[in-house]
């Protein structure tokens, strides 16, 4: 029994850092709509500059004065980030902020390491709160019953600010419709950059208070922005009492979940946050979203399929990509298939998202769940690799049919963390199911057919199937299917209206985008001769989603040069550089800031403005856009 | 009593949020060809109304019948199956899309074409939606970015929308709101010349006084969730308790109209 108590306290523990990360995400999210990926690498700023203040400075004073520093440091750096990056792209299209903060958790990763070092930094106990207490046998540590009373002596503070100060009550308004609140006369700018800088000093702050327990690193980041979503989008966007009380179930389920189920421990959470969302999709103590208001004037380039003389260039390109086995060596075609299965990967995504306006944050799983399955058919059935291919994929179809049909039942960032949900799952499953899966060995010996063995001719395979794909997923885009999907994403209730079924429209999307991802996900498994958990993983789950809004998502296909430029100068950065992450980061964050609209996206208007520039006809009776068939 | 059931019969509509009583027991019936227009001052319970026609709200109690078959509590896309065609009071519309382009995502649906994944949509029913156009003034228009229209366009659109499944009954909420005066009345005689020769029933809700009694064959009155007058245009101009709760004493459209007539 005492044990249990003292697993309890842990748990409760746990959940103050967890808790001050994700009010600070919630607080954020609620006023600027930003999901802010770099919310982690905040937290992990704060650790590693509290663990060195709190190393040079001595004495109680010392240490409780280096972890507010600390915060307070990281919040500048915050404020700074808020204006300078930020600031330039609230009017981007949705998720765009995402990818601009996705780019400088990317360089804070190099740049921690860097400072640093990589190695693990173990800082100083708290002073007053060294020892443990007994408690029946069990030994508590009294920094952690420190932090059990901190856990909601801040949520009272935050209460106390958004109840009773002037900045409190804008916070809230801002949160309910931040366009009245701006007609209202508020200066917004500084309410967001003030909003920014309370967030990101919770999640320094957080951070800052977790060196006593465990030891620094540069991969905290990832570890805590996983669980605080989970522990946000549990709670209820935006609000506070609920990020407190999915802090301390998250941290409970931890707690518990490795005694009472250790074999599915790290689903456990992510599967109760499945449940949370498919029974109450705003969170246990979230409102319901009201629909964004739209910016007027706000239009996308029209689309239209491509003119001939269009087509005749995406061709040439293909048989320009199609000769590379004539002049480059093993090496580059290696790298080439790797771009094209990327191709595949980002513009199944990319439909699902931009024709279908649902982001999916655990794309990465229907990749994987392909690649698993040519891993369970060619080891376990020993089937040739044809068949493989066309089977494989089919695990992704299913994952994709199975998740799909529960995620399209939300929208928007309930959409996006319930897909991360899924995806989480089936990475855990891969992780834990050892017996099946090899767990993190993962699976080997998956090499190609003769007929497809050498370098030259998987790169043909790859390039073939990408543009067969591409080719495909292009032509439902303009399919009635297509124009269903747009409708759908335009106006759930216009299309509604007019008899359309948006949920199984959006469900054969998901399904459509899941089987191509797994056609990806299968190529892959070839190239590499070996399927890992990591083939499911969210970092992979997050590429598809970079390379998307580096294309445009905005455009029809921009993520095939999302994805060529994306992966080529990943793998380039990482054999030229050590610091490849740090290059990556600042060049994503330099294309959301010069080209929110993406790379092709960028293309597009300038080939607008000129056509504009152009003398146009009686602007009134000209055909504004030429719909080419 | 008539043996051919009525295009629309609604029979006790009754809803309540909490303690508000917003509709209650509502019952009207509209003819094919008819237009009928359901007026009453803000906050009677007309949206609501409106609502639970075509599915978008389900009532508490009471009955939509069309055509004599049960509707009430349908979905609104199963509705629409059935031949009722709705636009909102704000402007519902792909906004993404080309002017011809949502017209044609109706006829699609109508053409039961959703899950086609390999036709080619631009060229789907092309004419039909070029003269769904024409019909309601927008021909001009079919390849405009719909998220370009001004205000009195997108009403005219939806209508053009609303008509491509060949509808035998039209919801319109407030199909004039934010439109110019001139506007107005166009749309209005377009809708009613439409209506009348494609004998299509035409329920809607309206503020502007101008639009519901000139174009209007029979008006019901809300008010406060119920129906307090029903009848042709005279007859609920002339209701005292109409006057009350609503038109005013000073009937603002008699006076409007003399002194029209002085200028």
């Amino acid at each position: 029994m005492a044990f249990y108590v003292a697993q309890f306290l842990t748990g409760l523990a746990s959940a103050a850092s967890l808790f001050l990360v994700a009010s600070g995400l919630s607080i954020i999210f609620g006023v600027t709509r930003i999901v802010n990926f770099a919310h982690g690498a905040f937290y992990m700023i704060g650790a590693y500059i509290a663990f060195t203040l709190t190393e040079r400075l001595s004495g109680a004073f010392g240490f409780w004065g280096g972890i507010v520093l600390a915060a307070l440091a990281v919040a500048m750096i915050g404020i700074i980030v808020e204006m300078v990056l930020l600031r330039r792209i609230y009017h981007a299209p949705e998720l765009f902020q995402l990818l601009a903060t996705f780019g400088l958790t990317l360089m804070v990763e190099d740049l921690v390491v860097l400072i640093w070092g990589p190695d693990d930094l173990v800082g100083r106990r708290a002073p007053g709160f060294k020892g443990a207490i007994d408690f029946f046998g069990q030994n508590i540590p009294s920094y952690d019953l420190f932090l059990i009373v901190l856990g909601p002596v801040v949520l009272g503070i935050l209460w106390l600010l958004f109840q009773r100060t002037r900045w409190g009550v804008l916070v809230r308004a801002a949160t309910q419709d931040r366009d009245m609140v701006a007609a209202l006369g508020v200066n917004q700018k500084w309410l967001f950059t003030s909003v920014f800088a309370v967030g990101v000093f919770l999640a320094a702050l957080g951070g800052a208070l977790q060196i006593p327990r465990d030891a620094v690193h540069h991969a905290m980041d990832l570890r805590i922005i996983v669980e605080v979503f989970v522990v946000v989008v549990i709670g209820g966007l935006g609000s506070i009492v609920g990020a407190f009380v999915a802090a301390v179930l998250v941290s409970e389920l931890n707690a518990f979940g490795i005694l009472i189920f250790p074999k599915i421990s790290i689903i456990l959470v992510f599967l109760v946050m499945a449940v949370v969302l498919i029974v109450r999709p705003w969170g246990l103590f979230g409102r319901p979203e009201a629909a964004a208001r739209k910016t007027p004037g706000l239009t996308v380039n029209p689309w239209r399929p491509l003119t001939p003389n269009e087509r005749l260039a995406a061709l040439a390109a293909l048989v320009i990509a199609a000769t590379l086995p004539l002049f480059a060596g093993n090496y580059a075609l290696t790298v080439g298939s790797e771009i094209a299965i990327f191709v595949i990967f980002a513009v199944s995504l990319h439909f699902l998202m931009s024709v279908g306006g649902l982001a999916s944050f655990g794309h990465a799983a229907y990749f994987g769940l392909g690649a698993y399955g040519i891993a369970f058919l060619a080891k376990m059935a020993g089937l040739p690799m044809i068949v493989c291919l066309l089977l494989g994929p089919l695990l992704g179809c299913l994952g994709a049919a199975v998740f799909g049909f529960f995620a399209v039942q939300l929208s928007g960032v309930y959409f996006a963390m319930l897909t991360l949900a899924f995806a989480q799952i089936v990475w855990s499953i891969a992780f834990q199911w050892v017996d099946v899966t090899g767990g993190d060995n993962g699976i080997l010996g998956l090499w190609p057919s003769s007929w497809a063995a050498s370098p030259p001719h998987f790169y043909w395979l790859a390039l073939g199937v990408a543009a067969l794909v591409t080719i495909a997923l292009r032509a439902m885009v303009f399919s009635p299917f297509g124009y269903a999907l747009r409708a759908t994403r335009d106006s759930t209730l216009r299309s509604e209206a007019i008899g359309i079924d948006a949920k199984r429209i959006r469900w054969t999307a998901f399904v459509i985008a899941g089987t191509t991802a797994g056609i990806g996900g299968a190529l892959f498994a070839y190239l590499k001769g070996s399927v890992f958990p990591d083939n499911l993983g969210i970092s992979l789950s997050v590429d598809a989603l970079v390379m998307v809004l580096l294309g445009g998502v905005e455009t029809v296909s921009g993520a095939v040069i999302g994805a060529i430029v994306y992966k080529a100068l990943n793998i380039w950065l990482i054999s030229q550089t050590d610091l490849s992450k740090l290059v990556l980061g600042g060049f994503i964050m330099l294309i959301v800031v010069v080209f929110p609209k993406g790379i092709v996206g960028m293309l597009e208007m300038l080939a607008q403005r000129r056509k504009k520039a152009s003398p146009p006809a009686s602007p009134l009776l000209a055909k504004p856009i030429e719909s080419a068939e | 009593m008539s043996v051919a059931p009525p295009l629309l019969a609604v029979e006790g509509l009754t809803k309540s949020y909490g303690g508000i009583h917003a509709v209650r027991g509502v019952s009207f019936s509209l003819r094919a060809g008819e237009i009928l227009a359901l007026i009453g001052p803000n906050g009677a319970g007309k949206s609501t109304c409106f609502d639970m026609l075509n599915g978008q709200n389900k009532p508490d109690s009471g009955h939509v019948r069309l055509l004599g078959e049960e509707i009430t509590g349908r979905k609104p896309r199963e509705v629409w199956r059935l031949g009722v065609g709705r636009t909102f009071q704000i402007t519902a519309t792909f906004a993404t899309m080309s002017v011809r382009e949502n017209v044609q995502v109706a006829l699609i649906s109508h053409g039961k074409q959703l899950f086609n994944l390999f036709g080619s949509a631009p060229k789907f029913d092309r004419g039909e939606a070029g003269r769904l156009l024409e019909l309601v003034g927008m021909g001009g228009y079919a390849d405009r970015p719909c998220g370009e229209l001004a205000y009195g366009d997108l009403k005219r659109l939806e209508l053009a929308v609303a008509l491509a499944n060949q509808p035998k009954l039209l919801l319109m909420d407030e199909p004039t709101a934010g439109m110019a005066p001139r506007e107005r009345v166009d749309l209005m005689r377009l809708t009613a010349q439409i209506a009348r020769e494609k004998s299509i029933g035409v329920l809607f809700t309206e503020h502007d006084m101008d639009v519901v009694f000139e174009h209007a064959d029979r008006i019901i009155v809300l008010n406060r969730g119920a129906l307090i007058a029903e009848g042709s245009p005279a007859e609920v101009r002339g209701n005292p308790q109409v006057q009350a709760v609503y038109l005013g004493e000073g009937l603002v459209y008699d006076a409007r109209h003399r002194e029209g007539a002085s200028a």
